[in-house]
């Protein structure tokens, strides 16, 4: 353990024997980064925990502008047990969801009509692609009047937040479909149908699937939106409701579950790319 | 020299493919000018020609492929066409079996296709993903979607071309005996001599767009190099093709 063969440049150890024997790496250095660090993504955000911890326990942190972990825990807690967390987040899920289901539908069936045929195409593109310039958000007024404050208006703004993504990515896996196998396709003489389902539909799949990824985060985004301006339920609501009281524990336990809403919406969407791409996935892993 | 433009002194009787007088233009270039050929049933036809010289065009006209192009002249092809093309194209997202029964149906049309990757080699590997496949094997593959339609005429368009020197030997073995099997009629487009010595029953050279030659191959049936006939041919061939032999030995 203490040869060091190759070492010959090291200083010469004065008064300090130790260092000499410290092991050092023969060869080259690895430029690249070298393995993954073990459960390396719970590193930076457990850190940040326990400094918040840190702060709070040793009072740096003043608990009316940033309450201390266990005060959140609790609270959230409190929320549970009187079942108010779980009505609003059931209310909020339901919104995001039907938003999610019109506007995943209405992306993917425009993407068809517009991939699918070049007088689809002249008609559909131009309006979407003038429609993502729109920020989503800034219809909410002119929603507000045409479908009022209800649910309908939520779920609409929602609807239009998500279709866009669904409707550039899907479109773009359409087009980029090797015009081979439409060649093979005439060969093999598939009809229109059995051609959108052998080869356009798969091979669109995974410019849909990676829409669906930006999709799900565009219906939260929403979602926080939507909740936040006019509501009498859901965790935008609660949120809101608790900034007038001067609640902080509750702004961040709302934060907390948009926070694993999201995350736990992609890893869903991820186990899907995974399941349904395995023919790609053969030589990555 | 058995070379002719009528096309025609081949066939008795019905024939496969009959082509008289086949344009085809893109722009102002007629890559295809007043082409004659037939193909008897069952006959092996190997297309030689430089690049350029009009192949694809005439095989893609033969498969229908040819959509937008303009052009002219008559040609009769059976209804039962399968293509090969150079790389095995198989579809990605589909395993082995549904690459092969493509666009087939009926209840026999998955044994059919079992049986066809039998025949060329691939049984037990049904399930498996074309990405998992080498560069042979997929071609193996594409051979077998193309001969379990039972297609009265194959075309192949280079379909050896991307493979190395030791596959494309035992491909040659494999397509020789396929054909012996189901006898379609070929036309394989190639740019390799030997392979066209070595496959076909027929020579054509194509050049600015007509047949240049086109001469029968009587050579016995293992066809090696080294026989004076197998020189003699080879010699007539490369010279259509432009390469003077005697240039090229004094050359090297």
């Amino acid at each position: 353990m203490s040869t060091t063969t190759l070492d010959e440049q090291a200083p010469p150890a004065v008064g300090a024997p130790a260092a000499a024997v410290r092991p050092r790496r023969a060869g080259r250095k690895r430029l690249g980064p070298g393995r993954p660090v073990p459960y390396g993504w719970a590193i930076g955000p457990l850190l940040l925990l326990a400094l918040w911890a840190a702060g709070s326990g040793l009072g740096l942190v003043d608990a009316r502008s940033l309450p201390a972990p266990w005060t959140i825990a609790g609270t959230a807690a409190d929320l549970i047990d009187s079942g108010k967390l779980q009505s609003h987040l059931a209310t909020s899920g339901q919104r995001a969801l039907l938003g999610l289901l019109f506007g995943v539908a209405a992306g993917l069936l425009l993407a068809l009509v517009s991939g699918l045929s070049r007088l689809g195409e002249a008609v559909i593109d131009g309006p979407v692609q003038i429609k993502r310039a729109i920020p989503s958000l800034a219809l909410i007024p002119l929603l507000i009047l045409w479908f009022g404050i209800g649910e309908t208006m939520k779920v609409i703004t929602i609807a239009l937040g998500v279709f866009v993504p669904v409707y550039i990515h899907t479109h773009n896996g359409l087009r980029t479909i090797d015009n081979r196998y439409a060649e093979l396709a005439e060969t093999v003489r598939l009809g229109r149908l059995a051609f959108v389902r052998h080869v356009v539909l798969p091979g669109a799949l995974p410019g849909f699937l990676l829409g669906m990824r930006f999709a799900v985060t565009a219906a939260w985004l929403a979602l926080v939106v939507v909740e936040q301006v006019n509501a009498t339920s859901g965790i935008g609501y609660m949120m809101e409701l608790a900034r007038t009281y001067g609640q902080t524990d509750v702004i961040i336990v709302g934060l907390v579950v948009y926070g694993l809403l999201g995350l736990v919406s992609d890893a869903l969407v991820r186990l899907v790319e995974r399941r349904t791409l395995t023919w790609r996935r053969t030589l990555a892993g | 020299m058995a070379t002719h433009t009528g096309g025609l002194t081949k066939t008795e009787g019905h024939a496969t493919v009959r082509i008289e007088n086949l344009v085809r233009s893109f722009g102002e270039r007629r890559v295809l000018d007043g082409l004659d050929l037939s193909i008897a049933p069952g006959e092996f036809v190997a297309l030689l020609g430089r690049s350029g010289s009009g192949k694809s065009t005439l095989l893609r006209a033969l498969a229908r492929l040819d959509h937008e192009v303009a052009g002219g002249g008559e040609l009769t092809a059976p209804d039962h066409v399968s293509v090969v093309f150079q790389d095995a194209r198989l579809l990605p997202w589909k395993r082995l079996l549904d690459n092969v029964v493509l666009g087939l149906d009926g209840p026999s049309a998955r044994e059919r296709g079992t049986a066809a990757l039998a025949e060329v080699g691939l049984a037990g590997r049904e399930r498996a993903w074309p990405v998992e496949l080498s560069g042979g094997e997929q071609q193996r593959v594409s051979l077998a979607r193309s001969l379990v339609r039972e297609p009265q005429l194959l075309l192949a368009d280079e379909p050896f071309g991307a493979l190395d020197a030791l596959t494309r030997i035992r491909m040659h073995a494999l397509l020789r005996r396929l054909c012996e099997r189901h006898r379609p009629a070929v036309l394989l487009v190639t740019h390799d001599v030997d392979e066209a010595i070595a496959l076909a029953d027929r020579v054509v050279v194509l050049d600015r767009g007509r047949i240049a030659a086109d001469l029968p191959v009587d050579l016995p049936a293992p066809r090696r190099g080294g026989s004076a006939e197998y020189a003699a041919l080879r010699g007539r061939l490369l010279a259509r093709l432009g390469v003077d032999l005697v240039e090229e030995d004094n050359a090297a």
